[in-house]
């Protein structure tokens, strides 16, 4: 029997789908059978970042509406067999999908899969309820800044009353060098405050948006620092138990050793 | 033949009985006869009492025992002595009161823990004192109808004495609040950037009129009955 986890955060633009998008990525690349929901009703984005785009034929708005079966909407993805999507619909809007509806869909899903990822849409409203109806856990995600973290704050208070297990953090978009000089909050200040467990931590990654743009998603490169924060994730809900990366950059050998010399590196 | 009752009692005991006091006028009124009977005598002995035109008004403080008014009754009460004016009624006193009442009191005096964190959005309204076990995350927001305690950091909003009990305070592990509200008072934090305060209370200073956070210790000469049971039984 699989798991749905719900990728949420209240605020827009912290990262929900590619967090999505990357964890069910790493999943499967540890051969486990993932399923990832888009809820984002009308402004479906996780197919672009997963470059699914051209594939889609039904939608999750179709199988509620009983317009085709569930496993017509599905899309298998084109690097791992063991990784599916079902789309958002981008003509309809929020309350074409009730909660009842997510419950039918993900019911039925959790036979077939490992893991089911659900891409919540920004926001309090009907599109959060709907993404989290089903869920059994909840992952949220912020970034290093208040009215982001204020905004997981008020959902996690939302997560309280639903029968969701308590959920996990994570933080995302960190920039080092901001948080060393206290531009930015600190993990500890944010999780001080959220007092809830952290599950990983993302650096501010560039490579991030160019694979996005690319429908790769970073988790399929090997060296890159975000790529390996998404695996790291992806271990720790398999239950591995993983250090935090550390946000240091790692520089080569040869600048350690020009930097002893007093050079420039 | 004898009947028993209501003649005989009358004749016997009083059941109004007047003091003077340096105040003015107690009346006594017996608890054991009928309402009826009461208003009855207290008719005459109020009649036969009542200050002159020319005199002044005589404030009279009435008590009833273990004798339970309703609105009803007490208006009559009132009406009896307050006829011509010549009376001004300061204070009907009993010794007890209605079930409802007495557990509103419990209510409103109790003190009840709660082990939560109050995030962003959420809102917790108590009757009584509030003892939370857990932080207020900003944009949270913790109510009370008397003082607030909070066992943690103080980030967001805190209200005591919501009925408008102005002597009710806020005490905290740690502040840092966005806004404190004591009754009908509000204060906020200040524009810039300030660090928080350990083990302090915000509470309504009367000589600034206005509310000023100061280290717990002051609480213990500034408020002294701190439990709202006895400030309940000493204002009413």
């Amino acid at each position: 029997m699989g798991e749905a986890i719900v990728i949420t955060s209240g605020k827009g633009g912290v990262g929900k789908t590619t967090t999505s998008a990357n964890i069910g990525t790493a999943l499967a690349l540890m051969e486990k059978k993932v399923c990832l929901i888009d809820t984002d009703i009308g402004l479906r984005n996780l197919d672009v970042i997963m470059g699914l785009e051209n594939r889609i034929i039904f939608d999750i708005v179709d199988v509620i509406q009983e317009r085709c079966r569930l496993n017509q909407a599905l899309i298998k993805d084109k690097r791992f067999e063991s990784l599916s999507l079902l789309p958002a619909a981008q003509t309809s809007d929020k309350t074409a999908v009730t909660e009842e509806g997510m419950k039918k869909i993900i019911h039925a899903l959790k036979p077939e899969f490992d893991y089911i990822i659900i891409d919540c849409p920004a926001g309090i409203e009907q599109g959060f309820q709907n993404a989290v109806a089903g869920a059994d856990k909840a992952i949220v995600v912020t970034t290093p800044e208040k009215s982001s973290v204020r905004d997981a704050d008020r959902i996690i208070g939302l997560l309280e009353n639903k029968e969701v297990e308590s959920p996990r953090l994570i933080i995302n978009r960190i920039r080092n060098h901001m948080m060393k000089n206290g531009e930015m909050m600190d993990i500890d200040e944010i999780i001080q405050i959220l007092s809830i467990d952290l599950i990983g931590i993302v650096a501010d990654d560039e490579d991030v948006i160019k694979a996005s743009n690319n429908g790769e998603p970073v988790a399929m490169e090997p060296k890159s620092k975000a790529s390996i924060a998404y695996r790291n994730i992806a271990r720790r809900i398999l239950g591995e138990s993983v250090p935090l990366q550390s946000l240091e950059d790692n520089k080569g050998m040869m600048q350690r050793v020009k930097r002893l010399f007093g050079m420039r590196s | 033949m004898v009947i028993w009752g209501e003649k005989e009692v009358l004749d016997n005991q009083q059941l109004v009985t007047i003091k003077g006091t340096r105040d003015g006028l107690t009346f006594f009124i017996d608890d054991s006869c009928s309402f009826d009977h009461a208003v009855h005598e207290l008719h005459d002995k109020i009649k036969n009492s009542r200050p002159k035109e020319d005199e002044p008004v005589i404030s009279v403080k009435v008590k009833l025992g273990n004798r339970y008014l309703t609105k009803e009754t007490e208006g009559r009460l009132m009406e009896l002595f307050t006829e011509e004016n010549r009376f001004k009624v300061d204070k009907i006193e009993t010794d007890v009161i209605r079930k409802k009442d007495a557990i509103q009191w419990k209510e409103e005096s109790e003190i009840k823990a709660i082990n939560q964190i109050v995030r962003s959005g959420q809102v917790l309204e108590i009757t009584g004192d509030l003892l939370l076990i857990g932080d207020v995350n900003p944009g949270g927001k913790v109510a009370a109808t008397g003082n607030v305690y909070i066992m943690g950091s103080l980030y967001g909003i805190a209200h005591a004495g919501t009925d408008g009990d102005r002597k009710a305070f806020i005490a905290a592990s740690y502040m840092k609040p966005s806004q404190l509200r004591v009754a009908d008072y509000i204060s906020r934090a200040p524009d810039y950037e300030s660090d928080g305060v350990y083990m302090e209370c915000g509470l309504i200073d009367e000589e600034q009129d206005k509310i000023v956070i100061d280290r717990l210790q002051v609480l213990s000469h500034k408020r002294e009955e701190i439990s709202g049971f006895e400030r309940r039984m000493q204002y009413g």
